[in-house]
């Protein structure tokens, strides 16, 4: 296939005049491999079939090229070529040499109509327009040599295909000839069509105004020419200025023809990603819902430019040489390419609130960082939020699903930013005390995770607090609701932080020591405060699985903040959280705490390495304290899970150390084994599962086997079960105590 | 104890009547975070200027003739956030394009040049006399004016709407903005709704600034009473009216309060300790001896209920957000303290 491809192309040179002949090869490329082409005759090969139509197709363009005289369409050699034209254009449309010739012929006059329509019909792109047939064609337009019919019959072609014209330089100087047809009654709707198309900014003069404005007055409101106008607007709206009505759709008829379906086929089959319609956009018409007051409804307006030219500022820009480039308007902003290369001049919109629904603008905004921009922004999202608010403003909960959708999508923006709006902040601080807890719930506790980390007082009065009231008061879920963004607002901060330490390394700002040691008192009492609200939270729920998992999520974060985010600060988690998760029934959460303990136990080690090592001059150490704190819930979980000396050792001043007297008086055989590995109420399922295998036929479950090498055998049962963190656990924390004997917490 | 010599001629008429709409209750946001609204002991009042009465009497009748067009009207209050690239020198070409944008709304679809004869006029001004200091930005007037289509010629043109942005000693938010930003926070407005919703569209799409309604709390509403009540008007005054709602009841009560000047400035009197200045204490303790009153009289705890309008000599305020100024000499002073309620409503 390959070859004969080849040798076709080679053998006949090409002869036309041809400024494509990529585009041209493609098209004989694409028709040659075509199956398709065998449905008309069945006999010769494809390719046999294609050098047949491609001779006949160059012959009938041949014709048409020196035909002279009318002749009659029962002339049978017209018919045979128009015939040629017709079946290659329907099947892979025409090459782009084709259309100077055929364009010349239907628009001269030297056919009759019924001949001109066939061929306008026929002309279907391969691949593009050649710009000078169609500026040729016009021209024959203007000399009006054919009828109106074919006329309208070309307007209607040339809108359809106008994107497949390859440059419109030249046509966009015919623009006052297109101009001129306005007068012309019918074909004014796809005059319209195409100046809609054809128009930018130089184009669009006071006397164009002037002469629509004219035709609006005679014609009344019609849609082509409002839309026309609306465009004029858009570019020049010192000049003029409509409002379009609510339910308009389309502007434009669709200009019918027959061209489209079979643009389409032929694209389809050629594989091309042309685009053959546009979608209309008009800044202006973006539809708003009457049923509300004019400045209360939720409409993130649409992005379109709107700077005003005065006279005075154009004279500034006469003399000012440098600054001739003109801004790209924002409208035109569709891909991300265009927003590179048009960077240095692109403006943001009249209304900053539309770059919420703009990913493109948000680009441009993270990397233009201006005052203005933010304010603007700030204005507009602060008074929109409190206007709009469901449970502030008397009357407004019918529209809750508004400004749902609202909350949303500022909420999207800021994970998109990776950045909390200040005036979400205060928009949390001023509606949370009035909240019901219930109202946009998630939309509200996810705007908590953006709130902007930085050290100030006021957290505590304005989320903490009220936050607190509706967490006591409130259900399980939403207890762990608030929990899971108190997490993703730790991770949040945690991040800003890390991204500030690094600008800061970058500058070399060391005086910030202060604001450091702030930020670190924020995060700090951040965890405090979760810490709190989970002990009493705990003994609300008595102990629930589920609120200790996301108890445990948060912890989980709070551990690895020294190594992960560089962050001179941990906290342990409140004994009553510890114990719950430590004595309590789930083997998931248990596992997620060895984990967990194992993460404090590497964070100290290396913190306790640096300062020793003193590599790093540290601004912060870790109190005594906080060692202290591990080594005794070390103590404990060891003696829990391991030693089964839990009662003894435990010596947490919150723990269960007890009395062996009182440990009597329980009557419990063999109280000593009833916390380890095997005994554990959390692992005991395991251990039961494990006998099972291990001794099938044993009736009586007897725990006290696992000893020994069993107990190593058990160990590794465990850690294929999945318990991962009872892994790591063990392998940091208890094998080197084994080792070491006695000194069981020393050695952090 | 003091006896207060309310009681010789009080006049007292309690006026019940049903209420005809539910007053649009303003978001209780009233008191911002970085400010707390009206919580600092000391403001000023409205202070006459005598210096300048006595300088010129002409002068002073011109600026009082400038801006009499602005009494004994209702004017509804929003609060607008500063607006951005305003600019006061092009306040003709402002005229213009509002104009072409009010026609181009009023006739939906049809497409309206720029400049053009059209049937309403809208003029932007500057007010130059009504500013705080010389740090305020001077206010803008806007007025939308319609032709009579009987004699189209010469014709008096008829002022249909009116609204003026300003701003009265708004330093506190001025001074920390971009050039770029214009501040004039408050927005007053008299005329059909439907026409404020024109205007107010084109500015916030041409300015990118926000309106939002500006409610008076019953909190504000008491301020203004002491305050209103201790300015000495010339002309005989009518008397001071408080008008309160009674919340929570089947059928909307209002019970109107009515004290003669006289009384009401000497109670005040009493109560004021250093002239030039209030606290909030002596605001509460002037509406405790008037609701401490009134129980005597009547058994009704006003502290109890709403208090939805306060009407004096200087000025008439509801809390719907309705102003009506009635002494062209304490024009600015009412507007100095709605100028500080609007940026508290946009910090």
């Amino acid at each position: 296939m390959e070859q004969s491809q080849s040798s076709k192309t080679s053998k006949r040179p090409l002869q036309f005049r041809d400024t494509n002949q990529t585009d041209m090869s493609a098209w004989r490329k694409k028709g040659r491999t075509d199956p398709e082409n065998s449905v008309l005759d069945h006999q010769p090969p494809n390719d046999q079939k294609d050098d047949n139509e491609q001779d006949s197709l160059e012959e009938a363009f041949r014709y048409f090229e020196e035909v002279q005289d009318r002749v009659s369409l029962k002339n049978s050699i017209l018919q045979k070529h128009l015939t040629a034209v017709e079946s290659v254009a329907l099947q892979r449309g025409l090459p782009p040499e084709g259309f100077n010739v055929l364009l010349d012929v239907a628009l001269s006059g030297k056919f009759g109509d019924a001949v001109n329509t066939r061929i306008l019909r026929s002309l279907i792109p391969a691949s593009v327009v050649p710009e000078d047939s169609v500026v040729s064609s016009v021209s024959w337009l203007c000399v009006s040599k054919c009828s109106g019919n074919v006329q309208l019959l070309f307007l209607k072609w040339l809108i359809t295909v106008f994107d497949f014209i390859d440059h419109k330089e030249q046509l966009n100087a015919l623009y006052g000839f297109f101009f001129s047809f306005l007068q012309e009654e019918k074909m004014c709707p796809f005059v319209c069509h195409l100046l809609y198309l054809l128009t930018r900014k130089e184009n669009v003069k006071p006397f164009r105004v002037r002469r629509l404005l004219d035709l609006q007055a005679k014609m009344g409101t019609q849609p082509y020419l409002q839309a026309l106008l609306s465009l004029y607007k858009l570019f020049c709206p010192e000049l003029v200025t409509i409002t379009l009505p609510r339910k308009m759709k389309a502007y434009f008829r669709d200009p019918e023809g027959p061209w489209k379906a079979a643009i389409n086929t032929v694209r389809q089959r050629n594989q091309e990603n042309t685009q053959v319609a546009r979608p209309l956009f008009l800044g202006t018409a973006q539809p708003q819902s009457q049923k509300r007051k004019w400045n209360t409804q939720i409409s993130i307006p649409a992005s379109s430019r709107n700077k005003i030219n005065f006279e005075e500022d154009r004279e500034k820009k006469c003399i000012d040489l440098h600054s001739t480039n003109e801004s790209f308007p924002v409208e035109q902003l569709q891909t991300f390419s265009q927003l590179l290369q048009n960077i240095h001049r692109l403006e943001f919109p009249s209304q900053m609130g539309s770059v919420l629904t703009n990913p493109l603008l948000l680009h441009y905004m993270n990397c233009f960082k201006d005052e203005s921009v933010n304010l603007r922004l700030y204005y507009w999202m602060e008074q929109t939020l409190q206007q709009e608010c469901t449970w502030c403003v008397v009357d407004n909960s019918q529209y809750e699903e508004e400004f749902k959708n609202f909350l949303e999508t500022v909420y999207e923006t800021e994970c998109f930013l990776q950045e909390g709006f200040s005036s979400c902040e205060e928009f949390l601080y001023k509606s949370l005390p009035l909240w019901d807890g219930f109202c946009c719930r998630s939309q509200i506790l996810r705007f908590v995770s953006w709130i902007p980390l930085r050290s100030s007082s006021e957290i505590k009065s304005h989320l903490y607090n009220p936050l607190a009231q509706l967490f006591f008061t409130s259900s399980l879920y939403f207890k762990c609701s608030v929990l899971e963004s108190l997490k993703e607002l730790l991770q949040n901060w945690l991040n800003c932080q890390v991204t500030r330490l690094d600008s800061e390394s970058d500058s070399e700002v060391h005086s910030s020591n202060t604001t450091l040691s702030g930020l670190v008192n924020t995060i700090a009492e951040l965890i405090h405060f979760v810490g709190w609200i989970s002990t009493v939270a705990l003994r609300l729920e008595s102990n629930h699985t589920f609120l200790l998992h996301f108890i445990l999520d948060f912890y989980e974060t709070v551990c690895d903040m020294y190594l992960r985010y560089d962050l001179p600060l941990l906290i342990m988690p409140p004994p009553r959280v510890f114990y719950a998760v430590l004595l309590g029934m789930d083997s998931v959460n248990l596992n997620q705490l060895c984990y967990i303990m194992h993460r404090y136990r590497t964070n100290l080690v290396t913190a306790k390495e640096n300062e020793l090592s003193k590599k790093k001059i540290l601004q912060f150490k870790f109190s005594n304290q906080t060692y202290q704190e591990y080594n005794k819930y070390l103590t404990a979980m060891v003696g829990c899970l391991w030693t089964s000396n839990v009662f003894q050792k435990d010596i947490h001043p919150q723990g269960i150390a007890m009395d062996d007297e009182l440990l009597k008086k329980t009557e419990v055989p063999d109280f000593k084994n009833s916390f380890n590995i095997v005994c554990h109420p959390a692992l005991m399922s395991y251990a039961f599962f494990y006998l099972q295998q291990a001794f099938p036929d044993n009736t009586t479950v007897d725990f006290s086997l696992i000893k020994g090498k069993e107990w190593n055998r058990y160990l590794e049962y465990l850690y294929l079960q999945g318990l991962d963190g009872l892994k790591v656990f063990i392998e940091s924390s208890v094998k080197r105590i084994s080792q070491a004997s006695h000194s069981k917490s020393g050695n952090v | 104890m003091k006896i207060f010599p309310l009681v010789s001629n009080l006049n007292l008429p309690i006026a019940i009547c049903k209420d005809t709409g539910r007053p649009s209750w303003g978001l209780p946001f009233g008191r911002a975070r970085r400010r707390s609204a009206l919580s600092p002991s000391s403001r000023l009042p409205p202070a006459p200027r005598r210096t300048q009465v006595k300088a010129g009497a002409a002068e002073v009748a011109e600026d009082t003739q400038r801006t009499a067009f602005l009494l004994r009207k209702q004017w509804t209050l929003y609060s607008v956030t500063p607006l951005y690239r305003f600019s006061e020198a092009h306040l003709r070409d402002y005229s213009r394009l509002l104009s072409a944008f009010v026609a181009a709304e009023k006739k939906k679809g049809l497409a309206v040049e720029i400049g053009g004869e059209l049937d309403i006029k809208v003029s932007v001004t500057s007010l130059p006399d009504l500013k705080g200091s010389d740090r305020d930005q001077a206010a803008i007037l806007v007025q939308l004016s319609s032709r009579s289509s009987a004699s189209p010629k010469n014709s008096e043109e008829k002022v249909i709407w009116s609204g003026w942005f300003c701003c009265v000693a708004g330093d506190e938010l001025s001074e920390n903005l971009p050039e770029a930003f214009t501040c004039l926070p408050l927005f007053l407005v008299n005329g059909a709704e439907s026409n404020t919703a024109i205007v107010g569209t084109w500015f916030q799409k041409t300015f990118d600034c926000c309106f939002r309604r500006l409610s008076l709390s019953p909190f504000n509403l008491s301020w203004m009473a002491a305050m209103w009540t201790g300015c000495k008007v010339d002309k005989p005054a009518s008397a001071t009216e408080l008008v309160f709602s009674v919340p929570r009841l089947p059928h909307p009560l209002h019970i109107s309060y009515a004290i003669n000047l006289e009384d009401a400035q000497a109670l005040w009197a009493t109560i004021q300790k250093t002239p030039g200045e209030i606290t909030q204490e002596e605001v509460d303790v002037f509406m405790d001896c008037l609701y401490s009153h009134f129980y005597r009289h009547f058994k009704i705890h006003l502290s109890a209920t709403k208090l939805v309008k306060v009407s004096t000599a200087v000025a008439s305020a509801h809390c719907d957000g309705i102003i009506k100024f009635r002494q062209s000499q304490y024009l600015t002073g009412v507007l100095m303290l709605l100028t500080e309620l609007a940026i508290c409503q946009i910090q």
